[in-house]
Order: structure tokens, then C-alpha cells, then sequence
């Protein structure tokens, strides 16, 4: 019967390939789960890295790209074995609470508060308080990430801040996204929307929005790599951990951080940071 | 329009210059998916067959559900695949999770239930006589078992592609137990997602191209090889 035939053919020939797909899952041990903001990722940075860190250290990375907060959620659970996030309140929280073992400062770069060109509601050239507060005034679209992630909680500094409470206004709208699609939400709905100037840059030929204000020192965004408390969790790979948290501090990474993106954006994405204390970046 | 038609350009670009990393998505996209798919045939399959064939108290409700999971949202499966497979969950210790296993499981179990109920339905939509027919001339009830599945092969066909479409075309399950990790876990959807969020639509374009391509593709063999045989 011909039907059968082609069919058993078919099914050996996808057998044949399955058995591969579970044959390769089974190395454990010598992987490591970086669990990371999406901006590391979207910016293209990790994609830079990872790959010089694997050939030198013989690990293989598995990079989780969530927010920051979910990312240390994962940390808390023991189900990653390092952390880089840009969420400082809430990491001082977690080291507190005993989830790390050690929390490396590696580099900055800043927020800025992004718009359309014709700007509705006049934040051009002011602070970052003071442009949420005319955001909100003015009811122009404001789009959220509201994911926890580390540019969330900026956000949600800011509006403390301004002694405003945006949850639930019409003009506050939750994307529950990532930077890059919250960006083409913000460009789409002609609204505003904070963002890390990586991802804005990287994303930008895309976009129609501007940068509406920056440079304010409560803007800073810094991101720490955190290696994991193996004795609460014992599965977690703290070798691994470590020599990818080593990594990150290392001159051969702080070097290609400080120049990443310089010849496709003209200027750098990230700012190494390796050795220096918050103080010394000014927070 | 200008950014669909550039689109389509560069994806044709990429598409010709067979590009490595775009060749090694769409193998593990179809590998991760037809592994899946057969395991929801060796289970679907038989647990179909028997439903539709015997009697029981609760055999209803059983059939119920079934149809329910015709429907089961993949992020849904995804999220409980995840808890039970993180190194601290119920079957940690496989340490399976972020790899195309994971990925199988996943989508075998969006798959199962598809496939299950279509069979459920081909079986009981033969002739009710043709049982008692086969029965008659003395077979065993093995055999009859088998003639009927014999049958029923043209809409069984329809099971398998329904499987199939369901699990390639999935993104939720596969972004959460996979992780999509470049080169290990990244897969058609998953990359689709992450190239949309980068902002690099042309690329996005190209892998939603392969991506229907090959669901067309894997659907016209199997319709060939259904309407060849159609009673005509």
C-alpha cells in the first residue's frame, strides 16, 4: 500500500531526527543560565560577549532575556545561576535578603525620556520629573513598560517622585512588553515612554521618536551582575556563576563594552564601569 | 507598504544566500515540531481509537476534556511545563529545561489532544454497520480494530496535519521552556518574537516566510499523499 509506505518512510525519516533533538539535550554541568533584562539582548551587546566568554571558559551560556525583576524572581528560585540586571533598589532587597552572593557593578548608561517630534506636551529640554509631570498634565499618551523590569521601577521612581499616581489613567497605558516593542507602541500611538538609551539607539531607524529629555542625574541606569547564594540553592552552578559574573569585570569585556556600537550607532551604548562605586557615578 | 516590500526583498536575500543561522532555526523548528508531532501520534492514536470504540462509565467526560485540549492555550502549557521541569520542580532533576526536549514535551502535549479528538471523530464517523460487518465474517476484535483504522486513514491524515499546524505555529510554550537560546532553543516563532522586538522587521519577515513555507510544505505532502487515495 503506497499510503503506508510514504508514511513510514516519513515517520523513520522524523524519528531518525527526533532521536537527535533529545540526544542533544542532555550535557548539564558545564552550562550556565544567565538570566538578563531584555536590553542587554535587544541591544545586541550579549551577542558580542557571549560568544568570546564560551570559547575562553569552555561553559555554554543559556541567556533567559526577561526583565529585571522576573530575572531575579528566577534568582530567588535558584533556577539561574547569575544575574545581570539594572534594577539597583530592588537588588539591594534581594542581597539583603540573602539571595546573592556577590553584586559587581559593570557598567551604566542613562534613561531618557522619549516622544514624538512635535512634542504635545512641551518636555523638551526639561528634567526628568518635570517632564512626567507636563506628560501628565498635558493627558498625552503615556506607554508603560509595566513589567517589573528594571526600567519599570525607574519609572515608577520618577513618578513617586512627582507625587503622581498614574495607575489607572486614561492616559497611562501598560504595555506589559519589552523595551523594543513598548518603543514601537510608544512610536505607533504617537506617545511617550521611557526607555535606556541602548535599546532607543539600536531601535531607532525604526522609530519615529525623539529624545525629549536627558542628562538628568536621576536618569543613571547601572547595571550589576549578581552571582547566586549556593547554599540556599545547592543546584545552582556556582562556578559558572562566577566565572561569568569574573568575566563581566574583566578588562578584555569592560574594553569591548566600552566600544560596542560605536561604529554602527556613532557613539556607545554602554559605559564600563568595573571597579567604580555608585558613589563615584554619582547616586 | 515600503517597509513590506523591503522586507519581502531582504527576506528573499537571506532566503538565497542560504543564511547558516536562518537554515539552523528552521531545522530545529521542524525537528522540535514533527518529534513532537509523532509522540502525540503514538499517543493519540491508540487513546482515540479505544475511546471511540468502547464503552465506560465517565466516557463522556473523558471525551469532554478531550475536546477542551483541542483548544489548550499553548502559554498555558508552557508556564506548567516550566514550573514542573525548573531544577527545584517536581521533575527537576531530568534538567531538561531550556533545551529542545523541553520543547517536545511541550508542544506533545498541545499536540496530543488535537490529535486524539480528530481520531475520536474519524472513527465514530464510519459506518455504524461496517463493525458489525467486519465482526460478522469472523474477525478478531484486534483485526477489526485494525480494518477500521484502516478506514478511517484519510480524515486520521487530517489529525496528523492539525498536530503539526498546531505545534510549528506555536510561540508561547516554546519561548518559556525553551528560552530561545541562540543556537541551542531558537526556533521560527520564537525567533519571529525577538526580531520583531529588536526592530529588525526585514529578519522578522524572513523567518515568518520560512515559517509558513515549510508549514505548507509539510501540509501539501500530507495532503497529496490524502487525495491520492479519495474515493473517487
Amino acid at each position: 500500500m503506497l499510503v503506508a509506505r510514504i508514511l513510514c518512510a516519513v515517520l523513520l525519516l522524523v524519528m531518525s531526527t527526533g532521536g537527535v533533538a533529545a540526544f542533544a539535550a542532555g550535557e548539564g554541568g558545564k552550562t550556565v543560565i544567565l538570566a538578563t533584562t531584555t536590553s542587554t539582548q535587544d541591544s545586541g551587546l550579549l551577542d558580542l560577549l557571549l560568544p568570546i566568554f564560551e570559547k575562553q571558559s569552555g561553559y555554554q551560556v543559556k541567556t533567559i532575556s526577561v526583565g529585571s525583576g522576573q530575572a531575579m524572581k528566577m534568582g530567588e528560585r535558584g533556577e539561574a545561576d547569575v544575574l545581570l540586571v539594572h534594577s539597583p533598589a530592588a537588588e539591594q532587597k534581594f542581597m539583603a535578603a540573602g539571595f546573592g552572593a556577590t553584586r559587581r557593578l559593570v557598567m551604566h548608561n542613562d534613561f531618557v525620556v522619549v516622544g514624538p517630534t512635535a512634542d504635545p506636551a512641551k518636555i523638551r529640554g526639561s528634567g526628568a520629573v518635570e517632564a512626567i509631570r507636563r506628560i501628565a498634565r498635558s493627558g498625552a499618551l503615556f506607554a508603560s513598560r509595566g513589567d517589573n523590569s528594571g526600567t519599570h521601577a525607574k519609572e515608577q521612581g520618577l513618578w513617586k517622585a512627582a507625587g503622581i499616581n498614574p495607575e489607572g489613567q486614561q492616559w497611562y497605558q501598560q504595555t506589559g512588553l519589552g523595551m523594543g516593542q513598548t518603543l514601537n507602541v510608544a512610536a505607533e500611538k504617537k506617545g511617550y515612554t521611557l526607555t535606556d538609551r541602548a535599546t532607543y539607539q539600536a531601535l531607532r531607524k525604526n522609530l519615529s521618536l525623539d529624545i525629549l529629555s536627558e542628562g538628568d542625574g536621576k536618569l543613571l541606569n547601572v547595571y550589576h551582575v549578581l552571582e547566586l547564594n549556593s547554599v540556599k540553592w545547592p543546584k545552582v552552578n556556582r562556578a559558572g556563576g562566577k566565572a561569568f559574573a569574573d568575566f563581566m569585570v574583566s578588562k578584555q569585556a569592560q574594553q569591548l563594552i566600552g566600544s560596542f556600537g560605536i561604529s554602527r550607532y556613532g557613539s556607545a551604548l554602554f559605559f564600563p564601569d568595573a571597579g567604580k562605586t555608585l558613589e563615584a557615578l554619582g547616586l | 507598504m515600503e517597509l513590506i516590500v523591503e522586507g519581502v526583498r531582504q527576506a528573499l536575500a537571506l532566503l538565497l544566500a542560504l543564511d547558516r543561522e536562518l537554515l539552523t532555526i528552521t531545522w530545529l523548528s521542524l525537528k522540535v515540531s514533527c518529534s513532537a508531532t509523532l509522540i502525540s501520534l503514538a499517543l493519540g492514536l491508540p487513546s482515540g481509537t479505544l475511546l471511540a470504540l468502547s464503552d465506560f462509565p465517565g466516557r463522556r467526560l473523558i471525551i469532554s476534556m478531550v475536546n477542551t485540549g483541542m483548544g489548550l492555550p499553548p502559554v498555558v502549557v508552557g508556564l506548567f511545563v516550566t514550573i514542573f521541569l525548573w531544577r527545584n520542580g517536581p521533575i527537576g532533576f531530568l534538567e531538561i529545561l531550556y533545551t529542545p526536549t523541553a520543547m517536545v514535551l511541550a508542544q506533545a502535549v498541545i499536540a496530543t489532544p488535537i490529535v486524539t479528538g480528530i481520531t475520536i471523530a474519524s472513527i465514530q464517523n464510519l459506518p455504524a454497520k461496517l463493525k458489525l460487518q467486519i465482526l460478522a465474517l469472523g474477525a478478531t476484535r484486534l483485526q477489526m480494530v485494525w480494518i477500521l483504522v484502516r478506514e478511517a486513514r484519510l480524515p486520521l491524515l487530517a489529525a496528523v496535519m492539525a498536530g503539526f499546524g498546531g505545534v510549528i505555529s506555536e510561540v508561547g510554550a516554546s519561548m518559556m521552556v525553551g528560552g530561545n537560546i541562540k543556537g541551542q532553543t531558537r526556533v521560527l516563532t520564537t525567533a519571529t518574537v525577538m526580531e520583531t522586538g529588536k526592530g529588525n522587521f526585514d529578519v522578522a519577515i524572513a523567518l515568518s516566510l520560512v515559517l509558513l513555507g515549510l508549514a505548507f510544505g509539510v501540509n501539501y505532502l500530507l495532503t497529496v499523499i490524502q487525495q491520492r487515495e479519495r474515493p473517487r
